[in-house]
């Protein structure tokens, strides 16, 4: 999806961050708990772990819901859009019970019937194995979908419409495409394509190749 | 704040709404804290940058070990009982003297979790996440590691599910240290290849 979660060679972030001997894994009590009730958000959403689901609730959350608190305050924020979506919250409870918790009186939303898709993984984690052939092999120049996708998609913005070389088979995943919206695992091969940095941004990059995981029905072969 | 929030207002800050969350979710059942507070002494306690730090090690003391773990990465973690979530297929590169590699996603922050634990606030921030699959020399110099301009850099986005681990270099003039004298000296950074291992 089209959206600020796709930051690969976005503009006007600033320097990076140094990284800090002994940072702390949760710098404050709530992020634990933040982390640990995402974790679970999905098992109580549609009784199952989507991470494709939850990662599409962290792509449709406004610009200050997905930045501004931070990497577990985005995980906060699209556990809520998840439980909201799958109804297991009504809009609006987390804000009213947070504003009860300090002292205010608010009238709480009424409890939704919850809305499970008629959905679960069929196998732990996103490894599938597939009965066919890989569609293209190491050392074959194939080239990136020019596609904006409404939905969630994993071929970021940046490797769109351009060409690269198969460097790795990987084994076979289910397709967050479909998964995330609950239409099925359609499980492919995942190949890790090579790009040259002036394919990508232009002559005048400096000189080095990203590689990125792509999915069979991303590519497509150059002849 | 999010688009599900409505009402007026300023938003309770986030500290608030995590506490309301796991009020509301306790007092149906759907949640157990004490679940809750077995995920999160896992990931600050158990699960940490040592894990990976222990299969360096091992890879510079013994060559089949390392030729194992370049070969079947995930198979060769597992043999220290490392696996569980964000490392269900883990791919393992070589930095040499002419090769480098960094690892990045540029998507949301996927990060080996069984080797190297949550990913760390640089790794996180869109700063990283943004630049460093456009002008990776001009990164990794803005955070202290200078290469030579014969080094071939390879950025690897984390678009999928395969999770990357970098074997940094073995540092000169630690022939003499046996594995476990070994595992202290590896980072986080130089594991991500942001950094190199620097010698005691």
């Amino acid at each position: 999806m089209d959206g600020i979660a796709d930051m690969g060679g976005t503009p006007g972030w600033g320097p990076v961050r140094p990284p800090r001997r002994d940072e702390p894994v949760f710098e404050e009590p709530w992020q634990g708990r933040a982390f640990a009730l995402a974790s679970l958000s999905g098992r109580i959403a549609f009784g199952g772990v989507n991470l494709d689901a939850f990662r599409h609730g962290l792509e449709r959350l406004d610009r200050a819901a997905y930045l501004d608190e931070g990497y577990y305050g985005r995980w906060l924020n699209g556990a809520e859009l998840m439980l909201t979506d799958s109804a297991v919250l009504a809009p609006g409870a987390i804000r009213a019970r947070a504003r009860n918790l300090r002292g205010e009186r608010v009238e709480e939303p009424p409890i939704p019937e919850p809305a499970v898709p008629d959905y679960a993984p069929s196998a732990e984690g996103s490894l599938r194995p597939v009965d066919r052939p890989p569609a293209f092999a190491v050392g074959e120049r194939v080239r990136t979908k020019a596609m904006s996708v409404p939905g969630h998609t994993r071929l970021p913005g940046y490797a769109r419409g351009h060409t690269g070389i198969v460097e790795v088979v990987q084994p076979s995943f289910v397709l967050p495409d479909t998964n995330a919206h609950f239409q099925g695992e359609n499980p492919q091969y995942v190949y890790s394509v090579r790009f040259d940095a002036r394919e990508l941004w232009g002559a005048d990059a400096e000189p080095f190749a990203v590689t990125a995981d792509l999915f069979e029905n991303y590519l497509e072969a150059t002849s | 704040m999010t688009p599900t929030d409505g009402g007026p207002g300023e938003a309770p800050p986030v500290a608030l709404r995590t506490e309301a969350l796991e009020q509301l979710l306790t007092e149906r059942g759907l949640v157990d804290p004490k679940v809750m507070n077995e995920i999160i002494t896992t990931y600050e306690t158990n699960v940490g940058p040592l894990n990976g730090a222990k299969v360096v090690a091992r890879a510079w003391t013994d060559p089949e070990y390392r030729r194992r773990l370049l070969q079947d990465g995930t198979a060769a973690i597992k043999e220290f009982g490392f696996s569980g979530p964000q490392g269900e297929h883990i791919v393992v590169v070589e930095n040499t003297a002419t090769t480098h590699h960094v690892v990045v996603c540029t998507l949301c922050s996927c990060y080996p979790w069984p080797v190297l634990g949550l990913p760390p606030s640089w790794y996180k921030d869109p700063a990283y996440r943004a630049r460093v699959v456009k002008e990776p020399r001009t990164v990794l110099s803005e955070m202290g590691l200078e290469l030579d301009d014969d080094v071939r850099i390879t950025v690897h986005d984390s678009t999928s599910e395969v999770r990357w681990l970098v074997l940094p270099e073995r540092p000169a003039g630690t022939e003499h240290l046996s594995e476990e004298q070994l595992v202290p000296l590896v980072t986080r950074e130089a594991m991500v290849g942001v950094a190199k291992v620097a010698a005691p």
